[in-house]
């Protein structure tokens, strides 16, 4: 028997970014939360001191900050007619554990969706017509448009101090920054950091090549900053291990170093740490959540009642609570109906290496958003006509520091091992530099999450099952942006150059991102999505789902700059008018 | 790192007393003057009360972790052994509530308790012997106010003979003369200093007897394995440097341009001096920077270039990623090195005690970050420790005496080398 808590205003589901944000928000208007995390505390001084934070084996090599699998995993399959098999190590994406979430150990890339992403659907139907979106192609355009999400956008980024260069100020092109992105109403909070020699000359060649090169945005402080909260955060130090790591500088914004500080302080504001959620509650008729029942770190169940349950753990999390809790019909590739595990998306990647014989280019040296990009071939920011596929990708070069155990690129036709690969390496790594690209991947009605039939976790629960692959348009989209990425690195002058396509079905082993997105999206009509507008599902009101869970299908950008400002954005729905309105749709169907 | 006491012997009313040593004392009680104009707790009083209580630190002691307010109970780390904070909520058979406005007076003007017992001078007595006869009553009538708490602390750990109060009779003699005529004057700023603020508890070198030392008021102390800095207008080890609206802003904010408020001085921060006036933190600021720095400077000797060396190369690895190659670091945020008065103290120990162990400084609702120095005791030998330490004192127009690999070790072994304690979660 359950222990059963007092009841509090709002339940919080995990307590990374969104968790942090959402708690901010709601205490900030008077309301008693309580966050539950299953994973550790950790702060700064104690969990990533700058003493030991850059240690290679420790944190990426043996997945310190990584979610514990031998205690919960996925399986993963590429189609419908394989079997998943159970993961024990993850490669291609890393799943975050303990508070603040993945979002400790992001890279602090800050971006904002193009306008048109937003209506990906409609957008592309409008300007090259229905055959360019194939059948099982599921894209939707998302329930918000940029304007809507401007304003928050911009609290996210005076929150983490982004560095930045402005490209768009209210409709007015800016020399040095994006001309292709939205209009915003301000510059970012701080200067562009420092650019090293590599993204120089990145940017020099795409200029050559009538490309529109800026400074990545960067959660990476470039100075000492004080956000609207009152939260210090300190001058980055090009450390180069922000990618898979902590901050032990306090330079990276994550929840501790932008939020924590102010709502651990808060006494209308509990987290409870290394406690997990293992259902939602809902009233006899399924209409409304009651609370939600954990297991805290004794192993002991407790229930804690809440007039408001919101979900805010990673994507995978959240869908996975909600096919346990039975909320929501599940997803069903067969028929195309159901909406718990619908439009998974993912992020495709390339790469191109550029080897110099003349320049000494000391890649160590590195930050986690530090890089020159283009948008030039992101979104619909080009004419797709003819090109057998929609959306695009950013391309870029980012040093985010050249990790030893990690970082060994040699030219094609090195042997793998031996005394050649040794010599290759000490010639190479000082004078050897990559151009990524990072692309879009669309809504596939092939591509789900739904729960395991066969593996269970620790506790007996069926594990997440993930089918995904890449299809036609991912591996068209992403070869011509790593074309235009080899056109670039070869006008950078090197001696040679060396392309790494994208190639096959989506492999778990090679890193690429933790990019997932969808499985309980947002849209207009409850047959299609799990929320509306505002994250609040259409059929328990008073249960929100945040994150990237809510992404129809997942753009040619990092999703974190979107997932906190519709966070945001629910969050003011949620103060200004539901909160009000006692509990009701704030849409109604 | 929560409340460790670094006053003499801490500050707190002493109780429990072995009743058979009572009844062998004189009662010795002093003539009373009579009660502020008022008998009657009014308002106005009560809120005077509050904000001396403010002034006196006095939750920064009578509180004890996961206790109410004002009930006491925390331990007291003395040279002479464990003092326990008393209950000075009203509650009649733990705490004060039987005592008299008479009584309190008594207490904090010549240090003897409601029973006549002797208190020990954990209880800032010398310095509360300045408040007038109003604030002490306004402190009581604000004592009243709070709700009683039945709770006992655990009895003292001092050795014998320092468990017999009346030998404090014997240090009265020594150290201590009540004020006869306590005035707010000449200056608010002395008042708040020499009075209830007694920041002289810490920041005022000690006899062997754990008494100020006469002449050498705030030019520092060394109290509980810190040193605490000099609060005078020595422009390298005091506040010489630093203008009165830094000083307010450090009292008010835990940092300022020049340092970051930590360790002890974070509880004083938090209780005291955050919610302080902007005039009152004016005055003590102002008359803090005036207060002459009497200590004979010391020639000390260079540092060996060897040990430079290697301090410096230990700099560079460790200590720059936060306080810069130029040690200029990023002013409120990590603090400065170069004129830094902790780091150029005649007493390192702090210096050694920070690198060894690490710091976090305070958390005010004005600078919420509570932003941190990591332990480096784990990593660092002694003489690694020294080196870095000797440089960081002698570099960028520093100049202090070196620091030796024997005071790194013996402070080691006396702080265990703790690093910096996690904050919990809140359950």
């Amino acid at each position: 028997m359950a222990t059963k808590l007092p009841s509090v205003d709002a339940v919080l589901v995990g307590f990374g970014w969104t968790g942090a944000i959402m708690a901010q928000e709601l205490t900030e208007a008077g309301l008693n939360v309580v966050a539950i995390e299953r994973g550790d505390w950790r702060d700064t001084p104690t969990d990533f001191s700058p003493a030991y934070a850059q240690d290679e084996l420790r944190y990426y090599w043996r997945h310190e900050l990584f979610q514990r699998l031998n205690h919960d995993t996925l399986t993963i399959r590429n189609r419908t007619n394989q079997t998943a098999l159970p993961m024990r190590q993850l490669g291609s994406f890393l799943l975050g554990s303990g508070v603040g979430g993945a979002g400790v150990h992001w890279n602090g890339q800050v971006w904002r969706f193009l306008p048109s992403d937003l209506k990906a659907r409609s957008h592309n139907l409008d300007r090259y017509g229905k055959a360019a979106i194939p059948a099982e192609m599921t894209i939707q355009d998302y329930p918000v448009s940029y304007d809507d999400l401007e304003p928050h956008y911009d609290k996210f980024e005076y929150l983490c101090g982004v560095s930045g260069k402005a490209g768009n100020l209210k409709g007015v092109i800016q020399p040095g920054g994006d001309p292709f992105e939205g209009p915003r109403q301000r510059e970012y909070p701080n200067p562009p950091l420092d650019m090293p020699y590599a993204p120089t000359l990145f940017g020099k060649a795409a200029a050559e090549l009538g490309r529109h090169p800026f400074p990545h945005p960067a959660a990476n402080a470039s100075r000492a900053y004080t956000n609207p909260l009152g939260v210090q955060l300190g001058p980055c130090t090009y450390c180069g291990f922000c990618e898979k790591y902590a901050c032990g500088n306090y330079s990276k914004a994550t929840a501790q170093t932008t939020i924590l500080p102010v709502l651990m302080r808060r006494k209308t504001f509990t987290l409870r740490t290394n406690c997990e959620v293992t259902k939602i509650n809902l009233s006899a008729d399924g209409k409304t959540a009651t609370g939600v029942t954990y297991l805290d770190e004794t192993g002991q169940e407790i229930e804690q009642p809440a007039e408001m349950v919101i979900l805010s753990a990673y994507i995978l999390h959240n869908v996975r609570l909600l096919l346990l809790s039975g909320i929501g019909k599940p997803y069903d590739p067969a028929t195309g109906e159901g909406v718990v595990g619908r439009n998974y998306a993912y992020q495709i990647t390339s790469s191109v290496n550029v080897f110099f014989d003349d320049k000494i280019l000391n890649p160590f040296v590195g930050a986690g958003a530090l890089g020159t990009m283009i948008n030039d071939f992101n979104g619909d920011n080009f004419d797709h006509s003819g090109l057998g596929f929609i959306g695009g990708g950013y391309v870029g070069l980012m040093q985010t520091g050249a990790r030893p155990i990690e970082t060994h690129p040699v030219p094609t036709g090195t042997p793998s091992w031996g005394a050649d690969w040794k010599t290759a390496i000490a010639r190479d790594y000082l004078k050897t530099t990559t151009v990524s690209t990072h692309g879009a991947v669309m809504a596939h009605r092939g591509n789900y999450l739904d729960l395991d039939p066969t593996y269970r976790d620790a506790l007996g629960r069926p594990l997440l099952r993930m089918t995904f692959d890449f299809t036609d348009n991912e591996h068209r989209m992403s070869d011509y942006l790593t074309d235009r990425a080899s056109e670039i690195a070869s006008a950078m002058g090197g001696r040679e150059i060396k392309a790494n396509p994208r190639k096959g079905s989506w492999d778990v082993v090679p890193y690429q991102t933790t990019h997932n997105t969808g499985g309980a999206i947002m849209g207009d009509d409850p047959k299609t999505s799990f929320t509306n507008k505002y994250l609040q599902s259409w059929d328990v009101p008073n249960l929100f789902v945040l994150g990237a869970t809510a992404f129809p299908q997942q753009s040619g950008y990092n999703p974190t700059g979107t997932v906190a400002a519709l966070t945001y954005y629910a969050a003011d729905a949620i103060k200004s008018r539901y909160l009000k309105a006692s509990h009701q749709p704030l849409v109604q169907t | 790192m929560r409340r460790t006491v670094l006053a003499f012997a801490g500050a707190a009313l002493v109780a429990a007393l072995p009743a058979r040593i009572v009844a062998q004392q004189p009662v010795a009680r002093g003539l009373v003057p009579p009660a502020a104009a008022t008998t009657a707790t009014e308002p106005s009083q009560v809120a005077q009360g509050r904000y001396l209580a403010i002034l006196g630190d006095c939750e920064g002691c009578h509180d004890r972790p996961g206790g109410a307010p004002f009930a006491g109970g925390l331990p007291l780390p003395t040279p002479f052994g464990t003092i326990y904070s008393v209950n000075i909520t009203p509650d009649r058979e733990t705490g004060i509530g039987a005592w008299t406005a008479d009584d309190f007076w008594n207490a904090m003007h010549r240090g003897v308790r409601a029973d006549g017992a002797k208190l020990y001078p954990a209880f800032p007595y010398p310095y509360f012997t300045h408040a007038t006869r109003a604030e002490s009553d306004a402190l009581f009538a604000y004592l009243r106010t709070l709700p009683p708490v039945s709770y006992r602390p655990p009895p003292n750990k001092l050795p014998f003979p320092l468990n017999i109060r009346f030998l404090v009779s014997i240090w009265n003699a020594l150290y201590f003369k009540a004020d006869p005529a306590p005035t707010t004057g000449p200056t608010r700023g002395q008042h708040i200093v020499q009075g209830l603020g007694h920041c002289g508890g810490c920041h005022t070198p000690k006899t062997f007897l754990a008494a100020d030392k006469t002449g050498h008021e705030l030019e520092g102390g060394d109290i509980d394995n810190w040193a605490a800095p000099a609060l005078n207008a020595d422009v390298r080890t005091g506040l010489g440097a630093w203008s009165t609206p830094e000083v307010a802003e450090f009292l008010k904010t835990g940092r300022n341009v020049h340092a970051n408020g930590s360790a002890s001085m974070a509880d004083v921060i938090v209780h005291s001096t955050s919610k302080m006036t902007d005039a009152d933190l004016a005055a003590v600021g102002d008359y803090l920077r005036a207060h002459p720095d009497h200590a004979a400077a010391t020639a000390a000797p260079p540092p060996d270039p060897k040990v430079m060396a290697a301090g410096e190369a230990i700099y560079v690895d460790e200590c720059a990623a936060c306080h810069a190659v130029d040690g200029k670091a990023a002013p409120t945020y990590f603090p400065p090195l170069p004129g830094a008065a902790v780091t150029q103290s005649r007493d390192p120990t702090t210096v050694i005690r920070f690198i060894l162990s690490g710091t976090q400084t305070v958390a005010t609702d004005a600078r919420p970050t509570p932003l941190s120095m990591p332990s480096f005791g784990w990593k660092l030998d002694d003489a690694q420790v020294a080196a870095v330490a000797t440089y960081v004192r002698n570099s960028w127009g520093n100049a202090a005496p070196v620091v030796s690999a024997s005071a790194v070790a013996k402070l080691r072994r006396k702080v265990a080398a703790k690093p910096v304690q996690k904050p919990s979660a809140s359950i």
